[in-house]
């Protein structure tokens, strides 16, 4: 499915081209390799990556109703970009990505520590109280934003959209990318540590390591999907859903086609924004929210008795 | 053996046990008894390592617990601990072959994969084995919890209560298993029972807590008697002696 929508990506946008003006006409050429791929590589990576680090982030929060983009990660990383903005203004896209990249794991490390205390007999309380802690932050950097007179600069990553997507401006997502893949390589130690911390010590994991190198790995997918794309929220939080329900939670056998499921996601709902209203584009992120919001009142709905 | 050497125990300044000494000999079962809140669980998670010792030290044979890594802690000593409640929805197999982490840790290979197999038929989990956790009965996840402590294949094995949720069926068969691997595999079992008279049915040995203190122990015989249930237990149930064994008359 993916193979047939990344094709389907590189023809539609504001400018029709054929498949004869991508071999013959070096302007097609030129929209090609400076557009399209990377819109449509930038859709896959961030897609894949995104679904990923929910899932990782549910491990670690033990609760299947949390994600990062809307807990307090993404409001971070967009903290970490005006605190950028602010004191180096002038300073390279590196560092305002490094900066994102640490408040991001600041705000999500934050998020385990206010929710380590809530009983597991209420699993509801835990995304509750994410998001509570998602708009607090959100709140705080409006204000800020506000107070410096930058408000529509933070607006810029509050919504994520591809159409600003060029060749040199996206290369940040394999970063993402990489992340994903290397929660693939720990994939053991993150199901061990889904059995809960008893077990998994008992099993002789470091369950410290393991929880840090994991929201390392989700820290820096949510910090480079904000700073590129901007918040592309709920893509982190169905297709996790879905696939476990699915095929369960083994990570070595799920992560693989939970990163397929987020990049189909991405990208089809990227091109269906560029088509719905042609020649004008809704951002993917209103697509995913919409389509989240109620993806996620169903799972809500469907199992409130084993939500944890 | 299992060596507890004047351990105390403290839970936000709530002091939990006092100066426990104890010695568990290799082999057999040892059954904790008690009240509920008398220790049991705190006591086996000291021993398990998953809570801090702070007053008092603890061997398992020649390793110390807070000395002895996790990791090698893992393939000497197994432990279940009294909650089991696991959010990630894996199948009863990939349970049962987590056990196995400690010796491969991420690798398993041909010898792993018969132990698994080997778990699987001793438990009676063949069955359900392509089951999901949380689509069986509660007493089958007891036992796959079991089971992955066995294939964990450690010469110690600690359960907190592992008869939650058992009828007598299944809290007789997982008793009798418990058993089997005591005599025919030379495990050491230390297993915290609530139901006295599945101590003295199946252990060797019983150790009875009280408010953080180590009230009576020895063979069931000479432990389970009125004077425990009066004193420990705070109950004036009888103690009857049935084929040279003691009953409690509930
Ligand atoms: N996390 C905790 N915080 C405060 N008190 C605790 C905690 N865990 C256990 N306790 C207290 O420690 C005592 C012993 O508990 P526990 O070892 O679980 O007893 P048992 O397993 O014998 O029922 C109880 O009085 C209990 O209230
Ligand atoms: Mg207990």
């Amino acid at each position: 499915m993916l193979g047939p929508l990344a094709v389907l990506s590189l023809f539609i946008g504001a400018v029709p081209v054929s498949l004869g003006g991508f071999l013959h006409d070096p302007e097609g050429q030129q929209l090609l390799l400076v557009s399209r791929i990377p819109r449509t590589l930038a859709a896959i990576l961030a897609g894949a990556a995104l679904a990923v680090s929910g899932q990782i982030m549910q491990i670690l929060a033990r609760n299947r109703f949390v994600e990062p983009m809307t807990a307090g990660a993404g409001q971070s990383a967009a903290m970490g970009i005006l605190i950028a903005a602010m004191l180096f203004p002038a300073t390279a896209i590196w560092a305002k990505m490094s900066i994102a990249a640490l408040t991001t794991l600041a705000g999500s490390l934050g998020l385990l520590l206010i929710l380590r205390p809530l009983p597991p007999t209420l699993p509801l309380l835990v995304p509750l109280v994410a998001l509570i802690y998602g708009g607090l932050i959100d709140g705080l950097v409006t204000f800020i934003a506000f107070q410096a007179d930058m408000l529509q600069y933070v607006g810029t990553w509050m919504t994520g959209e591809l159409s600003g997507v060029l060749a040199g401006r996206y290369e940040l997502l394999w970063l993402a990318g990489g992340a994903a893949a290397a929660c693939w390589i720990i994939a053991d130690r993150l199901t061990v540590m889904s059995l809960g911390e008893d077990a998994a010590r008992g099993l002789g994991l470091n369950t410290k390591l393991v929880t840090g190198a994991g929201l390392v790995a989700v820290s820096i997918t949510t910090a480079m999907v904000v700073v590129t794309l901007g918040a592309i929220p709920f893509v982190g939080l169905i297709v996790p859903n879905i696939v476990a329900r699915r095929m369960g939670d083994n990570l070595r056998r799920a992560i693989p086609v939970t990163a397929l499921s987020g990049a189909v996601l991405v990208l089809g709902t990227d091109i269906l924004g560029r088509v719905l209203r042609a020649p004008y584009e809704i951002p993917v992120s209103t697509l995913v929210g919409l389509l989240g919001a109620a993806v996620f009142l169903y799972l809500l709905y469907r199992e409130p008795a084993r939500a944890a | 053996m299992i060596r507890v050497d004047q351990v105390s125990h403290q839970i936000g300044g709530a002091p939990i046990l006092h100066d426990i000494s104890l010695e568990i000999p290799k082999g057999g079962i040892t059954a904790l008894i008690g009240p509920n809140g008398a220790g049991k669980s705190t006591l086996l998670s000291l021993m398990a390592r998953l809570q801090v010792l702070r007053q008092g030290e603890i061997h398992i044979d020649d390793m110390q617990i807070g000395k002895v890594s996790d990791r090698v802690l893992a393939r000497h000593l197994a432990i279940m601990a009294q909650s089991t409640h696991v959010s990630a929805r894996l199948r009863v197999e990939e349970l049962v072959a987590f056990g196995r982490y400690p010796w491969h840790r991420g690798r398993p290979g041909p010898e792993d994969h018969a132990l698994v197999e080997a778990a699987i038929a001793r438990f009676g989990l063949g069955p359900m084995r392509a089951r999901f956790l949380d689509e069986i009965s509660g007493g089958q996840r007891q036992r796959a919890f079991v089971a992955m402590a066995f294939a964990q294949d450690t010469d110690y094995l600690l359960l907190d209560e592992p008869l939650n949720n058992l009828d007598i069926a299944g809290a007789r068969s997982l008793m009798r298993l418990l058993r089997q691997m005591a005599d025919e595999d030379g495990k050491t079992v230390v297993i915290v029972l609530h139901d006295i008279n599945y101590a003295a049915r199946f252990a060797d040995r019983i150790v009875a807590l009280h408010e953080g203190r180590v009230a009576a122990q020895g063979p069931a015989a000479e432990v389970v008697t009125d004077a425990l249930l009066r004193d420990v237990f705070g109950t004036d149930a009888e103690v009857s002696v049935i084929d040279g064994q003691p009953v409690v008359l509930v």
